[in-house]
């Protein structure tokens, strides 16, 4: 220290006594600064730290990984099947196949007189031309019918029921009727295996409801302890800055941004597994897809569904520290 | 500045550390605290800095009851606190620049404002060459002096020193105890906790002798 520093510093008075402590010794203004810096710092400084211990650092976030990964791809399971049940909901629900000696104009009177059921939405004509065409395209079998010389299929109705008429009683009341009609053959029920697939997807959606809360909680208790491990590693730490005057809140910080970096890269590692799998299962799904006629693409997460898995696994992250920090950081205080 | 009505200051496992003791330090003075091992000098410290609460009694420090003090304000207090240890307790994987920004980080201050602080502190203890050194690099006497710059960078209207010179050789601690005196000719109240008496004689300000939790001798003050 220079003697002109110390003549300096020599006029300084103590503050005048205080009842209680100043709990800012900097102006609003200052503080908001510090306060944002302190938070950019620390956020980088955790985000470090974990990196710069890439191996005990990425089996963690690897355990949170395969623990989020797992309800995540069942919903993206369970998403996709819906999306086929759509499908097939959508397609006809009932088809009326017509006597064969129906022919196209009275096929259309009664499907005009169809469409004034109350329990009958739309109803689609599907000729026998329009029939052969679809069966050549799709059946494989084209050459055995160029041998039949003419068309063997009937007119077929396609027809949708009304939303008041989806319940499993009214659709079978709809399909005795059809059947008593004197120009109907026989009459299928599309829409009832569908029904019971749909019906399957949504039991499993309990099923992974309760999965993901579940591993929700192992990636809070994965967390927790991490967190719990890393308070009593730095234990001296929190002492020293306990007694330089550091709120609680300036110990816990550091903390809650470690859980949230577990649970945010627990989280990227986890939609990078579940995007895999998709890309993996992209090709085997179309050649399955094709087998059944039908467009279907395998879907990825939306954006919706990778927001979730993101900010919930961050989110996790924060609690499961907060959890450990309420825990063990409580003993530092005076006794 | 510092008021100690009629404390004491109980373990359960050791008994009483204090026992019934008064004292009045002014605003700005220096005193000395000896006694032997054990004799509470230690405890005394930590009533003040709030790391201990008193079993009976009150204890004052700049007019506020630490009595009466919620939780949520200790930290608060404890940044009008400098506190010197005689392990120093720094922390080893931090440069000595950032162990002495330490208080200044946890009160929020701006970065900016911190270098300033804390380069003005080190230069104050005649380290600010070694900012960017570790603190096992140091020798202990210089990594007392950091421990010192610590304590006053954010600066405390007062200083609690704990044996500061319990590891160091009679000329590093007279350098320590000449660094106090500069602190106590600006304003800064201090009181020392010390065993080396040579030195307390010689430097002939108020001593405090403590013996089992009692308070048995009182140089001075009023």
């Amino acid at each position: 220290m220079t003697a002109s520093r110390h003549r300096q510093r020599r006029g300084r008075r103590p503050p005048p006594p205080r009842s209680r402590p100043q709990r800012r010794r900097v102006g609003l203004l200052q503080g908001l600064r510090g306060w944002f810096e302190q938070h950019r710092e620390t956020a980088h400084d955790t985000l470090a730290g974990l990196l710069a211990r890439p191996l005990a650092t990425g089996m963690t976030v690897a355990a949170i990984a395969i623990a989020l990964a797992l309800p995540a791809a069942l919903y993206l399971l369970l998403t996709n099947l819906e999306q086929i049940g759509g499908e097939w909901e959508r397609s006809a629900a009932v088809s009326l196949f017509l006597a064969p000696e129906v022919d196209e104009a009275r096929a259309a009177e009664i499907a005009a007189r169809l469409r004034q059921r109350a329990d009958i939405s739309t109803v689609e004509l599907i000729s026998r031309d329009q029939g052969l065409a679809e069966f050549r395209a799709y059946s494989g079998l084209g050459g055995a019918l160029d041998q039949l010389g003419g068309n063997p299929l009937p007119v077929v109705l396609a027809l949708y029921p009304s939303a008041q008429a989806q319940s499993p009683a009214a659709l079978a009341r709809l399909v005795a009727a059809l059947e008593a009609l004197p120009e109907g053959d026989f009459a299928r029920l599309d829409a009832q295996w569908a029904q019971r697939f749909r019906a399957i997807v949504q039991l499993l959606r309990q099923a992974a409801l309760l999965l993901g809360a579940m591993l929700s909680l192992a990636v809070l208790l994965v967390i927790g302890n991490t967190i719990r491990l890393e308070i009593e590693n730095r234990r001296t730490e929190i002492t020293i800055m306990d007694l330089v005057g550091a709120t609680g809140a300036f110990v816990r910080r550091p903390f809650l941004y470690s859980g949230a970096w577990y649970g945010l890269l627990g989280g990227v590692l986890a939609w990078l597994l579940v995007a895999l799998a998709g890309w993996l299962l992209q090709a085997p799904a179309a050649r399955l897809a094709q087998l059944y006629q039908s467009e279907l693409r395998i879907q990825g997460l939306d954006l919706q569904a990778s927001a979730l898995l993101l900010g919930g696994s961050a989110l996790l992250g924060i609690v499961g520290s907060w959890i450990a920090v309420g825990r063990h950081l409580s003993q530092v205080e005076p006794s | 500045m510092i008021q100690f009505d009629h404390v004491t200051k109980r373990y359960p496992e050791r008994g009483d550390a204090l026992k019934d003791l008064s004292l009045r330090l002014t605003a700005g003075e220096m005193a000395f605290l000896t006694g032997h091992s054990g004799a509470g000098k230690s405890t005394l410290l930590k009533l003040i800095g709030l790391i201990e609460r008193p079993t009976r009694g009150q204890v004052l420090v700049n007019g506020r009851n630490l009595g009466s003090l919620p939780r949520r304000l200790i930290p608060y207090h404890r940044r009008e606190i400098g506190m010197i240890f005689q392990d120093h307790r720094l922390l080893p994987d931090r440069t000595v620049f950032d162990n002495v920004a330490l208080p200044l980080v946890a009160a929020g201050m701006p970065r900016r404002d911190i270098a300033r602080r804390v380069r003005a502190a080190l230069d104050q203890v005649g380290l600010l060459r070694l900012e960017r050194a570790r603190p096992l690099a140091l020798s202990s006497g210089e990594q007392q002096r950091v421990g010192i710059a610590r304590a006053v960078v954010g600066r405390p209207p007062i200083i609690l020193a704990d044996e500061p010179t319990g590891n160091l050789d009679p000329d590093l601690s007279r350098e320590i105890f000449t660094l106090f005196e500069r602190f106590h000719e600006v304003g800064v109240s201090l009181l020392i906790a010390t065993h080396n008496l040579e030195l307390v004689e010689e430097m002939s300000y108020r001593t405090l002798r403590l013996h089992a939790g009692r308070l048995v001798a009182d140089s001075g003050g009023w």
